[in-house]
């Protein structure tokens, strides 16, 4: 199992004719997925990469039957209602790639994603992977590089930083270890699918036995993650490293989310959390893989 | 920038009918002194500055007269605080005080959505007064649907013990404060204090809003030139840097100074990192082995080449620094080889003169490189790249060892300078960049290798056999031409040097004359 993406969901893609948006749906198509088609706004009854293209969401769905996830490839300003349109037409999970989306927006997405049972992942992601089974977004940018990157095994990934969840992963990867699902949450600071959520989605995952988080600075991301564990909503073992040492409170260190305001969302608050509620925290993190190496022996999971 | 000035939120509050002081802000004593002869009382002079405790800054006085305001403001003008110089202060009305709240609405990340927060005890130092008395703190979760209901923001207020006709008027105000954020999508709007005068009236006597960065582009009327989150106001490289993110949407490019003020030989290195994680995991590195950055960059999600070129350049029109520190996540989905050529025509142009480490992991890697390291055949200064195998901790370590051995040359070298064309062909892209082949030169190239390495394949060869454009014009400008640097830095390296890709950056050279860093 994984989470999120398998070669079995249904997948559009939202603004398919842009330049991302094709480029994306080649690397999709190539690792796997299983890509039905996309949708640009006056661009239907073309065609992009052998796959039809849709006016809109609604008319792919009547055309094509039942859509399980559209990754959307839409400037910032147009986010909100591409969002809203696909979640009208009953696409239960989107995965929104563009930054600088207005926070504002986002908060309309996450009410009219909790009024429709939907979810998503983003804004400002690089995407979810599952290794050997699909990709949603641009994890890995090739998929010839993908495949040579990640394979499939025991740990879930998880990052606030777009490279880091690729980084992690392959070094992991070095280390013998595989994935079940690589999930870049999005750097902003309001993010459709936040670590904690991630993290309970691997908790009920039964091929996950390990999950390995790559926090930093600003949100209350990592701190949720340990009240899950506290409150014993998360028993896999948690391995951990939160970036941002040097960074300074008030100002902003590129991700939108990275911030510390007020006091809150310190790299130092963080770690003593996590920490206490028994969660492996590695300070350097380049000792990651040979943590999770060690997690996963004490299991006899390797 | 997207957080605001006092007098600029109050000046939004106001919009929406919650009641402020009267008074203005002012840049002069004289002006000072007119604005509290029309109030015509007592006033309070504020420095207009994001520091918090003011007060204890001596940002805040009384002044009974017009002449103790201007005196006042003649003090304050120019002050020093937190890194900033005080351009304005505030001229207010002086408040009879009869009691302070609280009040504040922030985006929570948690809630995923507007929280309304109101304290019946207000005043300086809000969260220890939160964290003593608890009960008197009451918040809400704004449906963002429905927006606040006036009920809602009385039940809220009722919690924290108040009733009657002050609990009716708070919820009145506490709504406006809604619409404000709202209208103007403020990650936070606070009061404090929200003051309640011995006459009975509610008036925000300070404010405190951020905007988000994001939405700025909506609310053209606030002014807004710098949406970037500091806690200081912009240096001026910082708005050259700004004015380059805002003209290309293509990737990110996100540029901060730490520090403005060092000499050579102190161990202080420009740093470039690429992705949000992985550049502060890369300065967290380089600090380790002993260095400090002059700045924090980060370009990533897929920048042209011209984009990493100009935030290159940015990094080396700062002060002396003695290396050049480039790294990311390590395992870069996108297509590494347009940085590396980024990087080698700014190297090539300054030209770099200290030593350079860049850790160019992910795709095409071995290609990044390979171009990144041929910039040796043209330097002084050594230029290492490396791929993702390689740690950011080990690529600290060998620029401090480069950094070491390395002695700069007394007298700076002169950089590669654009050629005057014979025979110029040119077409312009889509960040004011001019692109020009000199076919007197192109005509005798034997390579040919812009047409090959075009990244767009936008260039064929004419009957002569020099590159010209296979679109038109217009659609080069309008972004065709992707500014992938092929024609320039390709043609440098393996043609016959016909090819040249003017990348202007607005303001960076008045700026570098007047710091004495010129070419």
């Amino acid at each position: 199992m994984a989470i999120l993406i398998d070669e079995t969901k249904r997948v559009i893609v939202q603004g398919i004719t842009g330049r991302e948006g094709q480029a994306r749906a080649k690397l999709m198509k190539e690792y796997g997925t299983n890509i039905v088609g996309g949708v640009t706004p006056g661009r239907g009854r073309q065609e992009v990469e052998g796959l039809p293209v849709f006016d809109t969401v609604e008319e792919a769905w009547e055309t094509l039957g039942p859509i399980d996830v559209s990754v959307l490839f839409i400037p910032a300003p147009l986010v909100r209602s591409a969002a809203l349109e696909a979640m009208d037409a009953g696409v239960q999970l989107l995965v929104i790639v563009p930054d600088r989306v207005p926070i504002y927006d986002v908060l309309e997405i996450a009410k009219a994603a909790k009024n429709a049972g939907a979810r998503f992942v983003g804004p400002n992601t690089l995407g979810v992977l599952s290794p050997s089974r699909g990709v949603l977004g641009m994890i890995g940018g090739r998929a010839m590089s993908a495949r040579s990157w990640f394979f499939p095994g025991p740990v879930g990934v998880c990052s606030r930083s777009g490279g880091i969840t690729s980084s992690m992963t392959y070094y992991l990867a070095q280390e013998g270890i595989g994935a079940t699902t690589l999930v870049h949450v999005g750097g902003d600071a309001i993010v459709g699918l936040p670590l904690p959520q991630v993290v309970q989605l691997f908790q009920g995952d039964p091929e996950t036995k390990a999950i390995v988080m790559f926090g930093e600075i600003g949100t209350s991301q990592e701190e949720q993650v340990a009240d899950l564990i506290e409150q014993g909503q998360v028993t896999k073992p948690v391995i951990a490293y939160i970036g941002g040492k040097g960074a300074k409170q008030g100002t902003r260190f590129s991700h939108a989310g990275a911030i510390i305001e007020g006091g809150r969302g310190t790299r130092e608050g963080k770690v003593a959390r996590l920490e206490e509620v028994g969660a492996h925290v590695v300070e350097n993190f380049g000792d990651i893989p040979s943590v999770t190496k060690q997690v996963l022996r004490e299991m006899n999971v390797l | 920038m997207a957080r605001l000035h006092e007098y600029q939120g109050k000046a939004l509050l106001a919009q929406k009918g919650i009641p402020i002081p009267g008074g203005r802000a002012v840049s002069s004593p004289q002006e000072s002194r007119e604005v509290a002869a029309e109030i015509g009382g007592p006033v309070v002079v504020k420095i207009q500055a994001w520091v918090t405790g003011r007060a204890s800054l001596g940002g805040i006085r009384f002044a009974d007269t017009p002449d103790e305001a201007a005196q006042a403001a003649e003090d304050m003008l120019g002050m020093q605080v937190g890194g900033f110089t005080v351009e304005k202060v505030l001229v207010e009305e002086r408040l009879a005080l009869e009691r302070e709240f609280y009040t504040g609405v922030i985006v929570s990340d948690r809630e995923q959505a507007p929280v309304l927060m109101f304290s019946s005890v207000g005043g300086t130092g809000i969260e220890e007064i939160a964290q003593e008395h608890p009960d008197a703190v009451a918040s809400a979760v704004v449906d963002i649907e429905h927006g606040l209901r006036d009920y809602q923001a009385r039940n809220l207020v009722r919690r924290t013990g108040i009733h009657g006709r002050l609990q009716r008027d708070l919820g009145g105000l506490l709504v406006k404060l809604y619409d404000v954020a709202r209208a103007w999508e403020a990650r936070a709007a606070e009061i404090n204090p929200l003051v309640l005068t011995a006459d009975g009236k509610l008036i925000a006597a300070d404010c405190r809003v951020t905007v988000d960065d994001y939405a700025v582009f909506r609310h053209r009327d606030l002014g807004i030139t710098f949406a970037r989150e500091l806690n200081r106001p912009p240096m001026e490289l910082e708005r050259i840097a700004y004015g380059v993110e805002e003209g290309d949407y293509r990737g990110t490019f996100y540029f901060i100074q730490m520090t403005d003020e060092f000499q050579q030989g102190e161990g202080v290195v420009g740093f470039h990192g690429a992705g949000g994680g992985g550049s502060m995991m890369s300065m967290d590195a380089v600090i380790n082995e002993g260095f400090r950055i002059a700045n924090f960059v980060d370009t990533s999600g897929n920048p042209p080449a011209s984009k990493v070129y100009r935030a290159a350049r940015i990094i080396l029109s700062q002060g002396p620094i003695d290396g050049y520190f480039g790294s990311g996540s390590g395992v870069a989905s996108q297509e590494q080889f347009h940085s590396a050529r980024g990087l080698v025509k700014a190297f090539l142009e300054e030209p770099l003169t200290v030593p350079a480490v860049v850790r160019l992991g992910g795709n095409s890697e071995d290609r990044a490189v390979e171009i990144l390291e041929r910039v040796n055949d043209y330097l002084s200064a050594p230029v290492e790249g490396y791929k993702k195998d390689d740690s950011p901790q080990f690529c600290a370590q060998r620029l401090k060892a480069l950094v070491e051995s390395h002695t700069p040359p007394a007298e700076p070298p002169t950089g590669r300078k654009q050629p005057v064309a014979q025979r110029p062909y040119t077409f312009e892209t889509v960040t004011n960049g001019t692109v020009t082949f000199d076919h007197a030169v192109c005509a005798t190239c034997e390579t040919k290798i812009c047409v090959q390495e075009c990244v767009p394949q936008i260039l064929s060869l004419n009957e002569e056999g020099c590159p010209v454009l296979n679109i038109t014009l217009e659609e080069a400008k309008k972004g065709r031409c992707i500014e992938c640097m092929a024609c320039d830095v390709d043609c440098y390296f393996q043609g016959s040097g016909g090819g040249f890709v003017e990348l202007p950056i607005p303001g960076l050279e008045a700026y570098r004359e007047k710091r004495g860093r010129t070419g």
